[in-house]
């Protein structure tokens, strides 16, 4: 046999899986949502979201090719899922330069620091958008009345409620003026990625079935979100709100299905993303209650990053063959 | 709802493109080069030398230990050589040489095709007439089946599981035989069963071939000691640990035999030859083969006598394709990569399976990126990406801590990886290492 053979060990075939593979479904995924916040916030969507996109890519090209060396990983399309991501979470009618300066600090600090691609230890969008709050608070959170006749206002929900709370105004006066079916349509304010719940909720059912990411984060971070909050809601209903409520305002959706995922920066494990979902919710509830932010996951989700190489550690996949002990 | 193994497990796609070519006798060979160790444990000692006649089915090798085999003459004619010969990675091993010369049978063995019930027969009976006739598993392990058959006296087999899953993709000798030779094989399975002393048998198959449960289920239909279970399509099921689990509900503890929670599997091409060892006397001198591969112009199943040279195989199924970048010996998923083409057909070889080069030709690996779809998908429950670091860096106490080995190198994860990382090749490699620190540990 003169012709050349190749000869390397089992497995010989590989399935279909690539890292450019996921991030595609993950783009894919967040396009409903881009789609209604262009419709209720016009194209101005579409401008910080290319904006945050082309600083993103720019800067982990940059970076890569001046300062770490290497292969550009470019290709991988991680660094657009962050740029989305990173737009996602800020106001539309936030200045474009701090839209940039979001973008250096997402890939530069939030990213390649730590050596590119699978290193880093937070997610680099939210350390993006939590040094941009910090920074630039009243930019940060001044949203646009919604470009639709009937909408509510500019504040999101979650702040409403703060201050009515704070008003001491019972919360039965203020609920009705919301109103569930804005929010699940995105017809109220908030960070242009957030507001709207069923086109989310879309990209999470597409998530699955392109098995980019399994339930066990999403749904532990809202399951335990809806728990605490109605644990506190039948405590005394004119101070806490329902547990709907809490779920389908702040970007709870957004952060559980798309920021807590991330690979990286999430458990390896079935029982360590549940503990890590568990953490993320009730750290949200937590910091929404009492804390000073309205919001919160963002905070929650960088905190229980932080958790996650102890959770890799202690929380190992059950071996085959062990019985579980009773 | 299907059963099928809990843990992890992978969907590639199943390929199973000579599904329908019904099993061809193989015309035979001119020469056969016979390996003394086809099988895991000892290898056979010749009791051929240079020159001497041999018939089919006649006694050339002896087991020469427990865990061993004896070796028959696949063809009849004269030993060309008792010599090492290179075999499918041009290492080079003992074998037998004969050049083929008519087709006589040694005395005693009944080549009737005819179907036939087996006389009553006391377990230490059966056992022997496999032992003699050099039966090893046929699913591919080639461990010797009269082993498994000793059942140590404070353990009890009460299931027997035949392995008619076929999870590999591509392969479809097993299926083919359950199709056409579904008499023998049930009968094979109450040889064991009978040997074993098994409460009951039950037979794994997955239902990407209906055909197979449908055929069997009705032969077995008065048998109330033989149950055929369908199983959802899912790799590794055919991993002795997998299958048990899947029909079952058991699971063997790590390091631990399937003996340890009552059961003993085999392998339905075992149960054919079983069958055939006790009822006609017949010893494992053939097996069917099945040749695939997209490029492989007319892929085959077929009946060849132990010996025959990989190229002639490929040669009767249209030859080896332009675009052929490795040619493989078993499946994709566990199979090795051929680099000798000459090298023998062994009881061991379930197919032979040739991938064009843009199939076989390794992507470049990217950096992880901890997507935990390796964790998600090893049947054992160990985490591919941890072992995989730990051994880049030389740290192969920390492996053995996290359990590498217990893997059985079934390539889900390196199958599954999005970043392309050659996971199970340096797992392999750590095993390597910590078995070379348990010896040394031992002594």
């Amino acid at each position: 046999m003169e012709k050349k053979l190749i000869v390397s060990p089992s497995p010989h075939i590989h399935g279909s899986d690539s890292t450019s593979r996921l991030m595609r479904d993950v783009l894919i995924a967040l396009v409903p949502a881009l789609a209604v916040s262009t419709v209720i916030y016009g194209t101005g969507v579409l401008v910080v979201t290319l904006v945050s996109v082309a600083a993103c890519v720019l800067f982990e090209y940059l970076i890569q090719r001046f300062m770490l060396g290497g292969r550009s990983t470019v290709g991988d399309l991680s660094a657009v899922v962050t740029g989305v991501l990173l737009a996602f979470n800020l106001p539309v009618c936030l200045p474009l330069w701090m839209v940039v300066v979001g973008a250096l600090v997402a890939i530069g600090v939030g990213k390649m620091t730590f050596g590119g691609i699978g290193r880093n230890p937070f997610n680099p969008a939210l350390v993006g958008r939590v040094f941009l709050l910090l920074s630039f608070p009243a930019a940060m959170t001044s949203f646009p009345a919604p470009d639709v006749p009937d909408a509510v206002s500019g504040a999101t929900p979650l702040t409403l409620i703060k201050e009515a709370v704070k008003n001491g105004q019972p919360l039965s006066e203020v609920m009705p003026g919301i109103g569930y079916d804005n929010l699940l349509y995105g017809l109220h304010g908030g960070s242009l990625g957030e507001i709207a719940a069923l086109a989310l909720l879309l990209g999470f059912v597409y998530l699955l079935l392109r098995k980019v990411i399994t339930w066990h984060i999403p749904v532990a971070i809202l399951g335990a979100m809806a728990v605490f909050s109605a644990l506190l809601w039948w405590a005394n209903p004119e101070v806490y709100t329902d547990p709907l409520f809490q779920i389908l305002t702040g970007g709870a959706i957004l952060g559980a299905v798309y920021m807590a995922t991330d690979y990286a920066t999430s458990p390896m494990s079935k029982s360590g993303m549940l503990a890590y979902g568990i953490g993320i919710g009730v750290i949200t509830i937590l910091i929404r209650t009492w804390g000073s932010y309205p919001e919160g996951i963002s905070f929650a989700i960088l905190i229980m990053n932080a958790v996650v190489p102890i959770i890799n550690k202690y929380m190992k996949p059950k071996r085959f063959g062990v019985p579980v002990k009773a | 709802m299907l059963r099928t193994f809990r843990k992890g497990g992978v969907h590639p796609h199943d390929n199973k493109i000579s599904r329908s070519a019904a099993i061809q006798v193989f015309p035979m060979p001119e020469t056969v080069v016979v390996p003394l160790s086809q099988h895991i444990g000892a290898p056979a000692t010749a009791q051929v030398a240079k020159g001497d006649k041999v018939k089919t089915g006649q006694l050339i090798a002896a087991a020469s230990g427990f865990v061993s085999a004896n070796i028959h003459s696949p063809v009849s004619g004269t030993v060309v050589s008792v010599d090492n010969v290179a075999d499918a990675g041009f290492m080079r091993r003992p074998a037998i040489t004969i050049k083929v010369e008519g087709n006589q049978w040694e005395d005693g063995i009944d080549t009737d095709p005819t179907f036939r019930r087996a006389e009553k027969l006391d377990p230490a009976e059966i056992i022997a007439r496999i032992s003699a006739a050099g039966i090893v598993g046929m699913g591919g392990a080639t461990f010797p089946t009269q082993v498994k058959l000793s059942v140590p006296p404070n353990k009890k087999a009460q299931y027997l599981v035949i392995n008619g899953v076929e999870c590999e993709p591509y392969l479809t000798a097993d299926h083919r035989v359950m199709l056409e030779k579904g008499e023998e094989l049930l009968e094979g399975i109450r040889l064991l069963a009978r040997a074993l002393d098994a409460e009951k048998s039950l037979v794994g198959i997955e239902n990407n071939k209906p055909d197979a449960i449908g055929h069997l289920t009705a032969l077995a239909s008065g048998d109330a000691d033989i149950e055929i279970v369908p199983l959802k399509v899912k790799y590794p099921q055919g991993g002795e640990k997998q299958l048990i689990d899947a029909v079952t509900r058991r699971q063997v503890p790590p390091g631990g035999l399937p003996l340890d929670v009552g059961v003993v599997v085999q392998n339905v091409g075992t149960a054919v030859a079983v069958y055939e060892a006790v009822v006609k006397r017949k010893p494992l001198i053939e097996r069917v083969v099945t040749v695939t591969g997209k490029g492989i112009s007319s892929p085959a199943n077929l009946m060849v006598r132990v010996g025959t040279p990989v190229s002639s195989l490929i040669e009767y199924c249209g030859g080896l394709p332009e675009s052929a970048g490795k040619v493989i010996g078993g499946g994709p998923m566990m199979g090795r990569a051929m680099a000798n083409l000459d090298s023998p057909v062994t009881k061991g070889t379930s197919g032979i399976m040739v991938l064009d080069g843009k199939e076989a030709t390794r992507q470049k690996p990217e950096a992880c990126i901890k997507c935990a779809k390796c964790v998600e998908v090893c049947p054992m429950g160990l985490e591919p990406y941890l072992l995989y670091k730990l051994a880049s860096r030389n740290m192969f106490p920390d492996m053995e801590e996290y359990y590498a080995t217990d893997c059985i190198e079934c390539g889900s994860c390196s199958f599954t990886c999005p970043a392309h990382l050659p996971l199970l090749d340096y797992i392999r490699l750590g095993k390597g290492e910590i078995m070379k620190i348990i010896r040394a540990r031992k002594s």
